[in-house]
């Protein structure tokens, strides 16, 4: 197959053609082509349907502020919509189809939107579309849904893998055309840590898109004569297909590396991409500019695209835009773009010029004029050219180029909400304001338009960022051209002249949203979507903005601008996860069991972080409950053990260790003798509970705190606020020890007989009573923590050793509890036990209940000062009818109790006015044969014994039951003591 | 954003978990007569200044200090890093 | 005038010549009866209810900027009233209601789209938790469904369940949450408090308060003294600093909250999904691009802008739950100012200041409340009353001991 228009030259290899699908025809392109390229060669305009009118469109740009040349790319589940064909590297192999279109690209059903244009103007959907009411989420929606969006998500997991790194530099310069390459020398050579990133896939910038010199070469190949001196510093790290996206608080950006996106598939073991997180002292922006199209009747006709991407086109590519172009320009660039066609043999049917004193040439025609209209259903044929003294002459054409002068890419200096100003040589915006810290623009981006300007403005902005001393070292001739522009942003007159390609935004629109009274330009992009495209308005604001200010009788600085946000252009959400997903959605934390726990069969549950056994089936049990409920009558009938690692455990050390508890709880603990456990409850300053636990005292000055696992870290925290900026005199020193010890809960009547085989000292209860704690031995020697404490109201103890020991103290205990039938017991049956016990855990410490609501106000000491006294005593925390924690049983007891059901007087009605309270914990009871519930309810402690009715309408439930107390097994504590 | 830790030199701020107002340093008298009022100011109203703000951040994933930081809610910008308890120990705060 | 499908026509077929301002650019008066300051969702709807259901005359909105630019403007534009507590939820049952009638009310399109919010559970206290607040709506006439996992991959069926480092057990789902355009609710209540006398004068900065012997007068502008017989705040994410001026402090911090949006998609996604074990919430608009959030960025800040980590967490929160989103595009990020209070629940009251009203402290929860908010701080001005689903939003119950604290997390803004 021919490429009709490809030209000679270019920075492509011809002698490596590759093979591409477009719409599932077959071309071939070259390497170093973009897929935009190669289909241009290969004389295909149509790429493209615009968001509303589907509108035909081809490419505007040949880069990266692309609004119209967007593609699916690949297919399966790498199907990547919304690509740009203008910055997609074309591979061998590669598959691209067009998007936003019902039929075929050619014939779209949709385009009948085009004809309707004059109903669907801007806003039009805000007026009508409301009767009658139901018809919005049943019939005009999904029509609108439908309709909108461009490309389509394959919905199949993303099968890529991606990456995220940290780099650390002097200076980072951001682009490498002539203004970021001679920055990345000038700090490079001085011996500077640099970064020097760029977007596309060859550094240069536009002098891959020129064909003027730099000292005595192209300026292409002095870009790669400077890559190379880069390449051979090892302080410099070259980062090619980087796009920097955003500049972020304190010279920390964020760059996306695309390391596969140019192969069909990822080398193995190769992310798609990387989210490098670059930390500098300073920047260099060096992002170059973009130029701005002329509004002007049907403007947006597959061919007409931006005069500089017609140069680029031909100089780096070597593809003609068609074989019949003109040019439609205000400034001098445009002829520049009709020269370099013409030196490459490509007719210039004209270069239309809005300027009088254009400059005149001897290869093509000027024409003083405007391209007033143009014709072409799915490319431009004709465009019509009213000249200076009024007649229309036809141009015969297949490209049209448009220069309207170019916009300094100020992007990445609005990111931290600097506001740019405005340059009135040059008709744009240029950097303003504050930049983000330690920012310094060079270049186009500045402002500076010619090459040397843009050689100077990069080394000065280097040695500027850096401190560089002496003279400023002589820089190689280049080409020095000063801005020779005529401000021209629309032809008067049009209306459907295009502004914003993508979105369909016309002059008209614009006109009309200033009409309607939307004269802010938040109010203008909001209502007409301007700049609101894939390319943030990179190619359609400033056109807007002018029209805005022409018709408000202002200035285009007081009319200002909108704010660019990050990224700088679209990134992958993948690569924003990097690894994070699947299992490694989060880090799990295993328990020192959990190997054996593992090898036992258990089920294991997500406990925050943590993995923890919830139950361990036994073969034959097919529900959970009979695991469960047997685990739970083992451990009552004889001895179970259960890994309790999770739990915070928080050493607290030094001579005011007791006083600092003292304000760390509320409750006393200044009196705890040496060798005995408290049950402490924490508030919060609010005076709500934050947590409750255990601490222990093993000597005068050594206190242990475990807390729940929840809250092992807010907790710490909270004790190392209290001690560090409240009582930062205290003698008293905090270290968390959770993972330090792996920590087990023997439980049942045979628990002490039991540990009596592994410990080395006396248990007995004379010896070691309810409450005792002490640092002891096991297994001749072994050093090891016993603490006599019960969660599940059985004799019980809770033995922690080094966790390196955990494993094998776990084997040690089955072992020496085979004669007992030791049972393992998960999370469940934990939890089983500590609600037939009535204890509080997370369900009940919710975040919102004080120690009154808990059943536990008099623990408050008024004797002391603790964190969250005061405010405990509140009114409104201390009223008549609060909350109170009781036990709920159902009158029938096969009837279920859910947790989550509320409460309601038994005859009374049944809504929220009346609501009584709400089950926080539920569970079967082994033990008692029937469910049983943990509630908070009204004056709870006065209500014991009364008949209420549960309900939950979610799950449509609606029992009678009675309130007892939460204590629902061996109330008096006698198990526990024994 | 960085925070450079008086101790540890520049660390990111990803290291750290924010509290709020350093005033919550100056825990009001409990036994003064005013202490219902005192602490209902002190645990529930803020400046929230838009501007310099002195606030505390917790060095969780690293030294487990308490940090007063000099911030600007305008822009960021960070003016000064202290150690908490060296700031409570300048408001008189003891044991 | 009236906006109709006719119209639109009408005018196509006219030139559009006829379409006038859909709301006047006035002139300050001297003095109005009431001024509201601040033109976002709330102040506007402040002033429609004001004109339109309480008789109010003589009412003006002052905006220092444009209206709607605060964060009416910038949300992710999610609708519910899927809330627990007694304080909340009748309220935001009431907030839903007014959504459900408002275009007509209004005339004015804002695409209120009941396509249902999901909220995904993914351990038994969870669940638990869950019931309870299903329980609570359903209890309130609000509307609740719990759904089992089946349901919901029949709904999302490229939901991760099969590789899920945090399992999804089930979802509490509210159907008739939704999601709204919110450009065009100001505008809907801008154009409906116009055509009702209302003066909204953009543009005009309230730099100072008139107070004598305790009484509002009036308020120093931009735009010179306006006097006022009174004067509601309504203005979000700059609360602390405008009432500052009539030296009061506020139990309240500025967070900034960021929000992104993708590049235009055919439809994926129906309704709204939160994901409960990371940071992270979803929506696709009718323009196609997935709108997604996550947690606030944890710090004090009026600096409208967030950073990385956020950004990265929420993304990581989106790919654990959608791996299927990993090659759509975010388009961009931005971040709003929030008034995060103390228990992370509104306060629409009077001040200690005769004359002068408050409105304030929606943490992230505002936008839904606009409609609700909006009537009852105007129920408030007029009848110097609390409306009855807006009793408990007041100054003292922080002092009092009567927080109303969803997320049960006490007295650190950034938490809530």
């Amino acid at each position: 197959m021919t490429q009709k228009n490809r030209l000679d030259g270019g920075q492509i290899d011809t002698a490596i053609p590759m093979n591409f699908k477009f719409d599932g025809k077959s071309y071939i392109g070259y390497q170093g082509d973009t897929l935009a390229s190669a289909l241009l060669a290969n004389g295909v305009r149509l790429m493209g349907r615009s968001f509303k009118y589907h509108r035909p469109r081809g490419v505007l740009s040949a880069g990266s502020e692309e609004p119209n040349a967007l593609v699916q790319l690949r297919s399966g589940a790498r199907q990547e919509p919304n690509t740009r064909a203008t910055t997609t590297e074309l591979f061998d192999g590669l598959v691209a189809k067009s998007q936003n279109r019902l039929g075929s690209l050619r014939f779209d059903a949709m385009a009948i939107n085009d004809r309707f244009s004059n109903f669907l103007t801007a806003g039009f959907y805000y007026k009508t579309f409301m009767w009658p009411k139901a018809f919005w989420e049943k019939v005009y929606e999904p029509i609108i849904r439908k309709a909108a969006g461009l490309g389509s998500l394959s919905l199949l997991d993303d099968p890529d893998v991606y990456d995220k790194g940290f780099l650390h530099c002097d200076l980072l310069v951001i682009g490498a055309g002539p203004a970021g390459l001679m920055a990345a020398l000038t700090a490079g050579r001085s011996g500077a840590n640099v970064i020097l990133a760029d977007e596309d896939f060859t550094f240069g910038g536009r002098l891959n898109s020129e064909t003027f010199g730099i000292g005595d070469d192209a300026g292409a190949v002095w870009a790669a004569g400077a890559v190379a001196e880069l390449a051979s510093l090892p302080n410099v790290r070259l980062m090619v297909r980087t796009t920097v996206i955003g500049a972020f608080d304190h010279g920390i950006y964020g760059a996306v590396e695309r390391v596969s996106d140019h192969v069909a598939v990822p080398d193995a073991g190769k992310p798609r991409q990387i989210l490098w997180r670059i930390y500098t002292q300073r920047t260099v922006l060096a992002a170059g500019a973009i130029e701005r199209p002329i509004a002007f009747e049907n403007n947006d006709r597959p061919g007409i695209m931006l005069g500089s991407a017609i140069r680029t086109y031909a100089n780096r590519y070597g593809v003609a835009a068609d074989k019949r172009i003109a040019i439609f320009t205000n400034n001098d660039d445009g002829h520049r773009t009709a020269a370099d066609l013409h030196a490459k043999g490509v007719k210039i049917a004209a270069v239309v010029d809005v300027r009088a004193d254009a400059p005149r040439s001897m290869d093509f025609e000027v024409l003083h004029g405007q391209v007033v209209d143009t014709k072409g259903r799915l490319g431009l044929t004709f465009a019509d050219v009213k000249l200076a003294d009024g007649t229309i002459r036809t141009l015969d054409i297949g490209a049209l180029g448009m220069s309207g002068g170019w916009n300094p890419n100020v992007h990445m200096t609005c990111h931290q909400r600097g506001r740019p100003t405005w340059n009135a040589d040059l008709a744009a915006f240029v950097p303003g304001g504050t930049l983000p810290d330690g920012m310094i623009v060079a270049g186009a981006a500045n402002g500076d338009m010619s090459t040397a300007g843009a050689l100077r403005g990069g080394a000065q902005a280097a040695r500027a960022a850096l401190g560089l001393k002496g003279r400023l070292p002589k820089l190689p001739a280049a080409e020095d051209a000063p801005v020779n522009l005529t401000p021209f942003w629309y032809v008067e007159g049009c209306s459907r002249a295009w502004l914003d390609q993508q979105n369909d935004v016309t002059v008209k629109d614009v006109k009309l949203s200033h009409q309607e009274g939307f004269r802010s330009v938040e109010h203008l992009k909001r209502y007409t979507t301007l700049g609101m495209a894939t390319d943030q308005g990179k190619t359609s604001n400033m056109g807007g903005l002018a029209i805005m200010a022409e018709l408000a009788g202002k200035t285009i600085p007081q009319v200002g601008t909108t704010i660019f946000r990050p990224p700088y252009t679209p990134t992958a959400i993948g690569v924003l996860a990097g690894r994070h997903r699947g299992q490694d959605f989060h880090p799990k934390r295993l328990t020192p069991s959990h190997t054996w726990a593992a090898e036992q069969g258990a089920v294991f549950v997500e406990v925050g972080n943590w993995m923890r056994a919830q139950w361990f089936p036994k073969e034959g049990e097919s529900h959970w409950r009979e695991s469960v409920d047997r685990e739970v009558l083992a451990t009552r009938g004889s001895v179970g053990v259960c890994d309790v690692t999770t739990l915070g455990k928080i050493d607290v050390q030094g001579v005011d260790s007791a006083d600092f508890l003292n304000k760390i709880y509320c409750n006393g603990f200044a009196k705890l003798a040496v060798g005995k456990v408290r049950y402490g409850l924490m508030l919060r300053e609010d005076g709500i509970a934050l947590d409750d636990g255990t601490a222990g005292r093993l000597a005068e000055d050594h206190f242990v705190v475990t807390t729940t696992t929840a809250n092992a870290l807010p907790v710490y925290r909270h004790m190392e606020f209290v001690r560090q900026c409240l009582f930062p005199d205290m003698d008293v020193q905090l270290i968390s020890t959770t993972e330090a010890w792996a920590q087990y809960a023997v439980a049942g009547p045979n628990s002490r007989k039991l540990l009596e085989k592994i410990v080395d000292q006396d248990i007995s209860n004379d010896a070691f009573p309810f409450m005792a704690c002490a640092n002891i031995t096991i297994c001749g020697g072994l050093r090891a923590r016993l603490f006599r404490i019960s969660f599940s109201g059985e004799l019980a103890f809770e033995i922690a050793v080094p966790t390196a020991y955990g494993d094998a103290l776990m084997r040690k205990i089955m072992e020496a509890g085979a004669e007992f039938d030791v049972t393992p017991y998960g999370t469940e049956a934990l939890g089983v036990m500590r609600m037939e016990k009535g204890h509080a855990t997370g369900n009940e410490l919710n975040g919102t209940t004080s120690a009154l609501n808990l059943g536990m106000g008099r623990m408050v000491s008024t004797a002391k000062d603790s964190i969250g006294s005061v405010l405990s005593r509140r009114d409104g925390m201390n009223a008549a009818d609060a909350l109170m924690q009781v036990g709920i049983k159902p009158l029938d007891l096969g009837d279920p109790v859910p947790a989550g059901a509320h409460l309601m007087n038994a005859d009374g009605p049944v809504d929220a006015a009346h609501d009584q309270g709400y089950v926080t914990s539920a569970c079967y009871s082994p033990n008692l044969g029937h469910a049983i519930g943990l509630a908070f309810i009204k004056d709870g402690s006065n209500r014991i014994g009364e008949k209420m009715r549960l309900v939950s309408p979610l799950t449509g439930v609606d029992v009678a039951v009675e309130i007892v107390s939460a204590h629902f097994i061996d109330p008096k504590g006698e198990r526990l003591r024994a | 954003m960085i925070i450079d830790h008086p101790l540890l030199g520049p660390r990111d701020s990803s290291e750290f978990t924010y509290l709020g107002d350093a005033k919550l340093i100056e825990r009001p008298d409990p036994d003064a007569e005013t202490a219902t009022r005192d602490f209902y100011e002190y645990a529930y109203l803020r400046d929230n200044p838009a501007g310099w703000h002195e606030e505390l951040w917790f060095h969780e994933a690293g030294d487990r200090s308490w940090l007063v930081v000099t911030r600007n809610t305008l822009t960021h910008e960070i003016s000064k890093v202290e150690m908490a308890r060296d700031v409570a120990r300048g408001k008189g705060r003891s044991k | 005038m009236r906006y109709s499908g006719f119209q639109v026509i009408k005018q196509a077929l006219s030139g559009h010549k006829g379409w006038t301002p859909a709301w006047r650019d006035p002139e300050p008066q001297p003095h109005y009866d009431i001024i509201i300051i601040g033109g976002g969702g709330h102040g506007l709807a402040t002033a429609y209810y004001l004109a339109k259901e309480f008789g109010g005359k003589r009412i003006a909105v002052l905006e220092k900027g444009w209206i709607g630019g605060g964060n009416v403007g910038r949300n992710t534009t999610i609708i519910r009233s899927n809330y627990l507590l007694d304080g909340n939820e009748p309220f935001y049952e009431f907030s839903l209601k007014l959504w459900e009638g408002l275009e007509q009310d209004f005339n004015y399109n804002a695409m209120i789209s009941q396509r249902g919010i999901l909220n995904l559970i993914h351990t038994d206290a969870q669940r638990d938790a869950f019931i309870r607040r299903g329980n609570a709506m359903l209890l309130n006439g609000a509307d609740a469904e719990m759904l089992t996992t089946a349901q919901i991959k029949k709904r999302y069926p490229y939901l991760n369940t099969e590789d899920a480092r945090f399992p999804i057990k089930g979802g509490l789902a509210q159907h008739r949450g939704g999601t709204v355009r919110h450009d065009a609710v100001a505008w809907g209540y801008a154009r409906g408090a116009d055509s009702r006398g209302v003066d909204i004068i953009q543009n005009c900065e309230v730099t100072g308060f008139k107070i004598e012997n305790g009484t509002v007068l009036g308020v120093e502008t931009s735009r010179g003294f306006i006097g006022a017989g009174k004067v509601g705040c309504a203005v979000a994410g700059s609360s602390s600093r405008l009432m500052s001026k009539a030296n009061m402090r506020l139990p309240m911090e500025s967070h900034v909250l960021q929000a992104f949006v993708s590049e235009g998609l055919k439809p994926v996604m129906a309704g709204v999904v939160t994901f409960g074990a990371g940071h992270f919430y979803c929506s696709q608009s009718d323009k196609g691009g997935l709108v997604f959030g996550g947690d606030l960025d944890g710090y004090n800040s009026y600096a409208q802008r967030g950073n990385l980590p956020v950004l990265e967490d929420v993304c990581e929160g989106g790919m654990a739950i959608f791996p299927a989103f990993g090659r759509a595009r975010l388009l961009r990020m931005w971040g709003g100012v929030m008034d995060m209070s103390m228990d992370g629940s509104p306060i629409i009251d009077k001040t200690h200041i005769d004359g002068l009203y408050f409105n304030g402290g929606w943490c992230y929860g505002g936008f839904k409340a606009t409609p609700a908010s909006g009537f009852c701080f105007a129920h408030l001005l007029a009848k110097d009353a609390p409306h009855p689903f807006a009793t408990d939003y007041r100054f003292d119950r922080f002092e009092k001991g009567r927080m109303i604290d969803e997320k049960g997390v006490g007295n650190q803004p950034n938490l809530h």
